[in-house]
């Protein structure tokens, strides 16, 4: 049955260059985890050594209570979905969820029903004896997730899966996934580098930096409450304005916007607020600026302002009267509630997006 | 709890360990050992005790030697001229125009590439030789025509022969040419032969040259042509070989050996220039769209497909006119006309145990070639590891030591203990394994590169152990790539000479080795005879493997 996955102090090398550098997680039975990062992060790296595709340098790995460190990955009972779904070109799409079953030497008269359950769940019952290449990408994927959940594993991996299918699919794919994730309630560790793909299909995501995770918490918690500055870069759009802390936690604006943020992390000196887009808004006072550019995106128009010595920030203004909006040229004020923010210091390096 | 341990996978617990480990085993003991012995014996002579440089000063001397390495030279360096000159113009009309019947066209180029090794020479000389019917009916009329015995012919057999290498590197690179590269040069106003030298020629070059190379190394090695159109004047390296090691007293073979030893640096120093050469200049490019084929009509259609035609068809022409003269009536020694069968009913019993000879032989070592060609393929493409870069030398060393050369550092080497094999059937299938081996090994790889390794371990996600998946999956999707490479490898057994020849004691003759000493004898009857069984044989082989692949078979 599904199992909590533990991980403590994962280290991976390759040669001199040290892929992990001690990497801890604790998923939760019947979680959806994802890993979230940049490209050589060392996301997929991890996936593989639970996978038991890489070899471990360093660290346990528990599957329940179970060291799996020495576990050859045709024992270790996961079911993996591939990035390029790794469908068996020879066989049919029965054949294909069937083959993990005959492994395990489940009886004939119980791999039929079982395959025909499966390819059901993921809807693609009326095509059990085509061939692989007869199919669709999101039908390949369908396969590929089939063949990997009817094993009933203890786990679940899925490496990028949805990375070679066109936008609409993804978002039709990832709800699929996230649905019959819920119904099978099995372990699921996720790979992605796509930062909306992660919030709108995880319990809980940990990003990860250069072989270290930066923050692994709850989608809303890494939205509202980045835990540094190349967290709140990388995941969503956000404002990155320069101000001074004092001591006592007054946060000056360059002299165009005072108030005191009582838990300022222990900061004083330069240091830089970060503000989502539509935590900006137009109001009578504050920092004067000027806009620049606006597209009209439908619920919400986005706003590029330029602010003296700030550069251009910006702003999604949600306002549901459309006939008011700003013309290019205009002089505004913009401001914020300081509640919402976050602050880090001023030399956190920043990921790109 | 299990025990804890980090290391997943010990060495020697690995099974592609022990995989490489035979492999290596198998080249050591069958390639690298039988060359060394000969190395040391180029260094020995029968007059002085140890180290010498006698059997090189000897060859370095007498005109008899060193002008073999000129003539060597000088047929293999202008058939690869002529060969260039041939394929490369056939390639660009094949890749570009709608040439009529080109799958006919294409299919002769392989089948001439791939005919018994003296065949060419053979029916020349039926026709323009000192009895050649065309010279004994030009002689009626008092005109003699050139000789086709010595360089020139020699060359023209061998540019025939080997053409449809350069043929198809060539057109491969020409159908991997991205058409927008042509089309921009267009747009920047480049004329179409201006186009031709500054676009399309510097990106295919790499693959004239490897053609190119290949021409080169197989000219050079070719052993039945020289013997039969060089007789006593025009010698070349591996006729030299074959009849020193005969004639030599003693059998130590140390000119012969010594001679080896002056081809194989030549072929290694060509093949050093070459890929100094490409490394330079190496433009990958992967069509995204490949260039269109013009559509041209009537008489320029017709004028696209006469060269073509012409050149396939002459160099087709010498299997055609074998098997026409086998069914003619013969004195003995030449060819009288009028039909018979005579020809087939006269070999008996020789036909059928040189058939039954060069069957099993050929087939045992298929056996060995696609199992060990599925293996070497998966560890050169998948474990390349520290060990891999040797591996890929050892593949091309069956390229760089002609047929002859092999043939002797076997019967220097295993005529002797600790393992005697010379006159037995293993040696000729164990040296068919290592020539033709690389053949399967590099189809199977190439076909393994284009294989996702993901779906080797979906299937040991899915439970089935790796060496289980290997055999279960990996090796049954390689098998396409496997099989059109082992047919190369079958049919250039089957017509295997210059090394078989060597190691043959009479009552192992192959096909082949029947069918060349019945010419060499002129008993032009059973030669023809012979000679066509095995054209045909061959041929029909062929013919059913590029009907299987859809013609997907690459030289």
């Amino acid at each position: 049955m599904s199992n909590a996955v533990i991980i403590k102090d994962a280290v991976k090398r390759y040669g001199d260059f040290v892929a992990l550098k001690g990497v801890s997680l604790d998923i939760q039975e019947g979680e959806f985890f994802t890993l979230l990062g940049p490209s050589g992060c060392g996301k997929t790296t991890l996936l593989r050594m639970i996978a038991g595709f890489n070899s471990i340098e360093g660290g346990e790995f528990y599957f329940g209570d179970k060291l799996i460190n020495a576990v050859p990955a045709h024992k270790r009972d996961i079911g993996m979905v591939f990035q390029n779904y790794a469908i068996f070109p020879h066989l049919t799409v029965a054949e294909n969820v069937a083959y993990g079953l005959k492994a395990r030497k489940v009886p004939a008269s119980e791999i039929k029903p079982r395959v025909e359950k499966a390819l059901e769940l993921v809807q693609i019952a009326h095509l059990a004896e085509r061939k692989p290449s007869d199919l669709s990408g999101g039908q390949q994927q369908r396969v590929a997730l089939a063949r990997a959940f009817v094993i009933e594993p203890s786990v679940l991996l899925m490496d990028e899966p949805l990375s070679n299918l066109d936008a609409k699919l993804r978002v039709q794919m990832r709800t699929a996934i996230k649905k019959l994730q819920r119904q099978l309630g099995i372990t699921t560790i996720y790979v992605t580098h796509d930062q909306e793909e992660a919030l709108a299909i995880s319990d809980r995501i940990a990003v990860m930096k250069d072989g270290v995770i930066m923050q692994c918490a709850t989608p809303s918690e890494i939205y509202a409450r980045p835990a540094n500055a190349f967290v709140a870069s990388f995941i969503g759009t956000s404002n990155f304005i320069p101000c001074t802390v004092s001591p006592g936690g007054e946060v000056d604006v360059q002299g165009k916007m005072q108030f005191t943020l009582p838990d300022a992390r222990g900061l004083t000196g330069p240091a830089r607020l970060s503000a989502r887009p539509e935590q900006i808004f137009f109001a009578d006072k504050g920092l004067p600026g000027k806009v620049l550019f606006s597209t009209f995106l439908g619920d919400f128009i986005e706003y590029e302002v330029a602010v003296d010595g700030l550069g251009a920030l910006i702003v999604n203004d949600y306002t549901k009267d459309t006939s008011t909006r700003h013309a290019d040229g205009e002089a505004v004020f913009l401001n914020f509630d300081p509640a919402r923010v976050s602050i880090f210091p001023a030399d956190e390096e920043v990921g790109e997006e | 709890m299990l025990k804890r341990k980090n290391t997943s996978v010990v060495f020697y617990k690995d099974p592609w360990f022990w995989v490489k480990i035979g492999v290596f085993v198998l080249f050591l003991v069958f390639l690298i050992w039988p060359f060394s012995s000969i190395i040391t014996n180029a260094f020995r002579s029968n007059k002085v005790d140890g180290f010498t440089l006698a059997n090189f000063d000897k060859f370095f001397t007498k005109k008899y030697y060193y002008g073999a390495l000129g003539n060597s030279l000088a047929v293999s360096l202008v058939p690869t001229l002529f060969a260039v000159l041939l394929g490369v113009p056939m390639a660009y009309l094949m890749t570009r125009y709608n040439v009529w019947g080109k799958k006919i066209w294409h299919i002769l180029a392989i089948l001439s590439l791939m005919s018994p090794p003296f065949l060419g020479a053979y029916a020349w000389i039926m026709l323009f030789g000192r009895s050649g019917s065309v010279t004994t009916f030009l002689q009626q009329f008092g005109i003699s025509i050139p000789t086709i015995y010595g360089f020139g012919g020699i060359s023209a057999v061998l540019t025939l022969k080997l053409y449809p290498y350069i043929y198809m590197y060539t057109s491969g690179a020409m159908e991997s040419i991205d058409s927008s590269l042509e089309e921009c040069a267009e747009n920047l106003g480049s004329g179409k032969l201006r186009r031709f030298l500054t676009v399309t020629m510097p990106v295919v070059a790499p693959s004239i040259t490897a053609g190119a190379l290949v021409v080169f190394m197989s000219a050079l090695a070719d052993f039945g042509t020289p013997m039969l159109l060089g007789g006593q004047d025009y010698r070349t390296l591996p006729v030299l070989i074959y009849q020193e090691y005969l004639s030599e007293t003693g059998g130590n073979g140390n000119l012969a050996s010594a001679i080896s030893i002056i081809i194989v640096v030549i072929t290694l120093l060509m093949l050093v220039i070459q890929k100094g050469w490409v490394s330079r200049k190496n433009y990958m490019m992967s069509a995204l769209r490949p260039p269109k084929v013009i559509e041209v009509h009537g008489f320029k259609r017709f004028l696209v497909t006469l060269p073509v035609f012409l050149i396939s068809f002459i160099s087709f022409l010498p299997q055609i006119i074998v098997c026409a003269s086998s069914f003619q009536k013969t004195n003995y020694s030449s060819f009288i006309g009028g039909f018979t069968l005579d020809n087939y009913a006269e070999l008996g019993s020789r036909l059928w145990s040189s058939l039954r000879n060069t069957f099993s032989y050929s087939l045992i070592a298929m056996v060995f070639i696609v199992l060990i060609g599925i293996l070497f393929a998966y560890v050169v493409v998948r474990r390349k590891g520290k060990t891999g870069g040797g591996l890929d030398m050892l593949l091309m060393a069956p390229y760089v030591i002609p047929g002859s050369v092999l043939g002797l550092c076997y019967i220097v080497t295993f005529n002797v203990k600790p393992l005697i094999l010379t006159g037995t059937a293993a040696i000729i299938i164990i040296s068919y394994v290592i020539r033709k081996l690389p053949y399967t090994v590099r189809s199977a790889s190439a076909f393994l590169m284009q294989m996702d390794p993901s779906v080797e371990e979906a299937s040991i996600n899915l439970g089935v152990a790796p060496m289980k998946t290997f055999w279960k999956v990996t090796a049954r999707l390689m098998l396409p790539g496997v099989f059109s490479g082992a047919i190369l490898s079958w049919v250039t057994c089957i017509n295997e000479l210059s090394c078989s020849i060597m190691l043959s004691s009479g009552r192992n003759n192959t096909l082949t080795i029947e069918a060349y000493t019945n010419i060499v004898r002129n008993s032009v009857g059973s030669g023809a005879a012979l000679s066509a069984i095995l054209t045909v044989t061959s041929g029909i082989i062929l013919l059913i493997a590029l009907k299987i692949t859809k013609g997907k078979i690459r030289v």
